[in-house]
């Protein structure tokens, strides 16, 4: 899949990378025993050692380093068996030590791979450069008092993991298949809750564009973009910037940039000269992390089933097709529904009833998967009740339209509104015969070549017996009397 | 009644287990010591109601059978030590008002096993110094006086701790050391400092200076002393992941007295051009006590001796550059903001105003040698540099037990000289710095006087995590030395 910007000298392809920051789960902060809580009363979460009191020393949450583990090798990646921890150096309010505890040059997972399932049904690899360990900063808030900021310190010293794609991405699609992806990955596993609107996974894009074949343009980072959808839309916004400046003749300046989802832009936030000089050096109050193999191969041994494996085992072994088997793996909440739907039944029918019917109606009623008010269990009887043939399908449409409403059982549904599908010959019988007699022409067409009238009969006598006769038998039992 | 305040630290507590006098008495001596000689500037903070507080508690646990390994005894405690409820300065004005809610580990334990403190000890601004005359509080002067009886530098960083336990302005004191802040005014003032191994005692609590340098050691009148105080200051400590997680032995039961076989070492690098007659003297009369009483003396080389100096003096600022960025003016200490001035402009009034000379110095070099360009010549130059020299040192040890050598290139100076320039006063770290990179126990000890009647220290530097036979080598040297000589500029 191609994705070119036609500009007016020719076609110019972008070339993205992604630095995301995703919120690590644990009680504690990276470096204090502070709880990490989110929500509570600014400046209550905060240690001695968040304030930066003088004499205070970080101790390594064990934790949070057991997260990053846990993710390093759900990315496939590479575990560095020793990593250091690194002082980046600036001086903001937020910042209270003056410096970011992080990880430069050794950072606590290497190289890895993200495989991104896109719309169509195909794949793509995307390389993971390095994931590392830091503090948060806290938060500055400029709309409490005309004179001053205020500070809220609970967020100070919160484990992030920081995870850096390789510049392997090519569409703004793909950059949403990878944060969806990442995402996934990330749930999956429990390391992060992935829910950008809260801010604990945030990303920062590296756009450059160029002419296909070419070498890598010079690139703008956008920062701190808060959906998946604002990421894809300041992708597409400044590759399209770019590509105007290099037509005028102008050049790219290598510079940090805001995107303004109101204003449909990205702006100049701060240029390369003005860049902070972070004076990285070996956190001196810190030892370097040194893992063994028995460390690693621990945690191995607790991750999850993910959602490529998952992908490839409902392929496997229910015969999903690659596009519904990732639509049901992308959220785990979603798979884990699908298991319980499709356990002992047709998986294929399972599949088809959970994503086009209950993602469906989600979708249309903005509810997430964990408030769908059809549980899997009634949704799993509802398809046996149209496998037993007790109801038809066009029935369990309607059927699954009130579950949708009242949650209710299917089974207390089909028996209170009378619909089982009728399957007593006689009655059908009835049924058409009546019709047949008020409908002597229509019934000589059929009999002179006309066979697809036989569908006008087949929805007549469905009408007359309010969509409860068998179809199956209604189809036979025409052909019988009619065709004889 | 003897003068409480003459006694050892071991005197004081045999004096007290034999009920010879109240850990009130003897703190109340000191109290009164502290009053007399306000003129040497040795506290920055005195704290005599808290002090008459902990040695009645003393008292009273000592009555119900509970007395601790230093039950009692009064001591300064050097203002770098965060102490709960109590000021604690750095000697900087940044700091100024300073009030922790939380006590270092050193100062807990202390306080577990017993000790009362008398108050807050003087010392260069953020430990910075090797003469005490960068305090914002002003100098310490040293107790002793040369011939022409102008007030003499009590050495730093821990110059006031130094001063305090030469006037007998306390039993004993705790001292930090970074490049030789313990062993240099110990050496000044004629007593006994031991900057233990990197990682013995903790260093939460303490303002940080440079991180992968900082210790805190004991400073006292004898060897014994230092044994016993650091018995109470050592041990790991969860808060320090720096701290060694090692069981603290009974250093006292190392002073044996008994040298006899052990190998001591002498570093040739350190007998540097125009190192004066009397240090030359005063080495080569250590290194004859130590033959006499029975140790075989040993040539040793280390080779990168002479890079120390440069070494430390990128790699200490480069630390406190950026451990020093805390201090903003936000959350404590001193604020200088006008209307309507921006955060950067806070920044810089505060840390302008804030910060003296010489920290001020050291917080440009460090962000020079840590900037984009130059890191891998400076910085990163220097932890490689910084490896040779302890990896010399691990040699050196894979023949003898300890090393001698002395202690500071002179003794002390007069207050002012040196001040125009920063590199000769660094010069005065020479003999200190090596061993502060490698993370090795250093004792000075009081060996001998200088022509001017000054006091003259030799250093003993041990393998990592083996004070043990520094302070055991230690002993037998100060019996040997027989140091008797009491500060000049004391009346009574």
């Amino acid at each position: 899949m191609s994705y070119v910007i036609e500009g007016s000298t020719g076609p110019w392809e972008i070339v993205v990378g992604l630095e995301v920051h995703c919120q690590v789960i644990s009680e504690s902060k990276l470096f204090s025993g502070a709880s990490t809580k989110f929500g509570n009363e600014p400046n209550t979460n905060v240690s001695l050692v968040d304030a930066a009191m003088p004499g205070m020393l970080p101790v390594v949450n064990a934790q949070c380093v057991r997260q990053a583990v846990k993710t390093g090798l759900g990315l496939k990646a590479k575990i560095n068996k020793e990593s250091v921890f690194a002082r980046k150096n600036y001086f903001y309010a937020d910042l209270p030590q003056g410096y970011q505890i992080s990880q430069f040059d050794k950072p606590i997972v290497g190289e890895g791979t993200i495989i991104l399932d896109m719309p169509d049904g195909s794949t793509k690899s995307v390389g993971i450069e390095r994931l590392h360990l830091e503090q948060d900063a806290g938060k500055s808030m400029h709309d409490q008092d005309p004179k001053y900021s205020h500070i809220d310190l609970n967020r100070s010293g919160v484990a992030l993991m920081e995870i850096v794609s390789m510049p392997d991405i090519r569409t703004p699609e793909e950059a949403g298949a990878y944060l969806t992806k990442l995402r996934a990955i990330v749930r999956y596993l429990g390391t992060c809750d992935g829910n950008m609107n809260e801010g604990s996974m945030r990303c920062d894009a590296n756009v450059s564009v160029r002419r296909p074949g070419e070498p890598f343009g010079t690139r703008c980072e956008i920062k701190n973009v808060n959906s998946i959808r604002f990421v894809m839309q300041a992708i597409e916004i400044e590759a399209k910037r770019q590509v105007e400046v290099l037509e005028a003749g102008g050049e790219i300046v290598q510079e940090t940039r805001l995107y303004d989802q109101r204003l449909g832009e990205t702006r100049s936030m701060r240029s390369k000269e003005m860049a902070h000089d972070y004076r990285y050096f070996p956190d001196p109050d810190l030892l370097p992390l040194v893992f063994d193999d028995a460390f690693i191969s621990e945690i191995e041994k607790e991750l999850p089933e993910l959602p490529d494996e998952k992908k490839a085992r409902f392929m496997r072994e229910n015969g999903l097709s690659a596009y519904d088997a990732g639509v049901l793996v992308a959220e785990k909440e979603k798979a884990d529904y699908y298991e319980i739907v499709a356990k002992g039944r047709d998986g294929k029918l399972a599949a088809n009833w959970v994503i086009t019917n209950l993602f469906g109606a989600l979708n249309k009623a903005e509810v997430g998967i964990a408030d769908s008010p059809v549980s899997a269990e009634n949704l799993g009887k509802l398809i046996d009740l149209i496998s037993n043939d007790t109801i038809s399908g066009r029935i369990a449409k309607d059927v699954f339209e009130i579950m949708i409403e009242t949650g209710d059982d299917p089974e207390k549904i089909v028996e209170e509104k009378g619909l089982k599908q009728i399957t007593d010959t006689g009655a059908i019988e009835g049924a058409i015969d009546e019709v047949i007699a008020a409908n002597p022409d229509k019934v000589q067409e059929i009999r002179d070549g006309k066979d697809r009238m036989l569908g006008w009969f087949v929805g007549q006598v469905m009408k007359a017996t309010g969509g409860k006769a068998n179809p199956g038998m209604v189809n036979k039992l025409l052909r019988d009397k009619i065709l004889g | 009644m003897t003068d409480l305040t003459k006694l050892t630290l071991a005197e004081a507590r045999d004096g007290l287990a034999k009920g010879e006098y109240t850990s009130v008495e003897l703190t109340e001596a000191h109290l009164k010591s502290m009053e007399a000689h306000r003129n040497l500037n040795a506290y920055i903070t005195e704290t005599p109601e808290k002090a008459i507080e902990m040695a009645k508690a003393s008292d009273a646990k000592r009555a119900k059978g509970e007395a601790g390994k230093m039950e009692g005894l009064p001591i300064a405690v050097k203002d770098l030590f965060c102490t709960e409820g109590v000021q604690t300065t750095a000697a900087s004005h940044i700091l100024e008002g300073f009030k922790p809610e939380y006590e270092s580990t050193v100062t807990s334990k202390l306080f577990e096993n017993g000790a009362v403190m008398l108050g807050k000890a003087n010392l260069d601004e953020f430990a910075m110094g090797s003469s005490n005359t960068s305090s914002y509080y002003g100098n310490a002067i040293n107790p002793w006086k040369g011939k022409d009886g102008k007030d003499l530098v009590p050495g730093g960083s821990s110059g006031g701790s130094a001063a305090a336990v030469a006037a007998n302005m306390a039993l004993a004191a705790t001292g930090t050391d970074t490049g030789g802040s313990i062993r240099q005014p110990a050496s000044y003032c004629g007593i006994v400092g031991l900057k233990p191994t990197y990682g013995r005692c903790s260093r939460w609590g303490i303002v940080a200076f440079a991180s992968s340098l900082d210790q805190a050691g004991p400073m006292t009148k004898t060897v014994r002393d230092a044994a016993i105080m650091l018995g109470s200051m050592a041990g790991h400590d969860a808060k320090d992941s720096t701290s060694a997680p090692m069981a603290v032995p009974d250093f006292e039961a190392a002073l044996t007295g008994d040298i006899r076989g052990m190998k001591i070492g002498i570093p040739k690098e350190y007998r540097v051009d125009g190192m004066p007659e009397e240090i030359s003297k005063l080495w080569d009369d250590g290194v004859a006590m130590l033959r006499d009483a029975g140790a075989e003396v040993v040539d040793v080389t280390l080779p990168h001796t002479k890079y120390a100096l440069g070494t430390y003096y990128i790699v200490a600022p480069a630390e406190a550059s950026s451990n020093l960025a805390r201090y903003d003016g936000l959350r404590y200490g001193q604020r200088v903001m006008d209307e309507g001035d921006s955060l950067d402009d806070m920044y810089m009034k505060s840390r302008a105003a804030g910060f003296g000379k010489e920290v001020q110095r050291r917080i440009m070099i460090g962000t020079y040698v840590l900037s984009a360009g130059y890191y891998d010549a400076y910085y990163n130059k220097a932890l490689k540099v910084r490896r040779r020299i302890y990896e010399d040192f691990a040699n050196a040890f894979g023949t003898v037990d300890t090393i001698l050598a002395p202690t500071a290139p002179s003794a002390a100076f007069a207050i002012g000289e040196n001040e125009g320039d920063p590199v000769k006063m660094y010069l005065n770290d020479v003999f200190t710095v090596p061993a502060s990179l490698a993370g090795l126990p250093g004792l000075s000890l009081p060996t001998g006087l200088s022509s001017e009647g000054l006091p003259l220290g030799l250093q003993l530097i041990g393998k990592p995590f083996d004070e043990e036979t520094v302070l055991r080598v230690g002993g037998v040297l100060e019996s040997a030395a027989n140091f008797t000589a009491k500060p000049s500029g004391l009346e009574g």
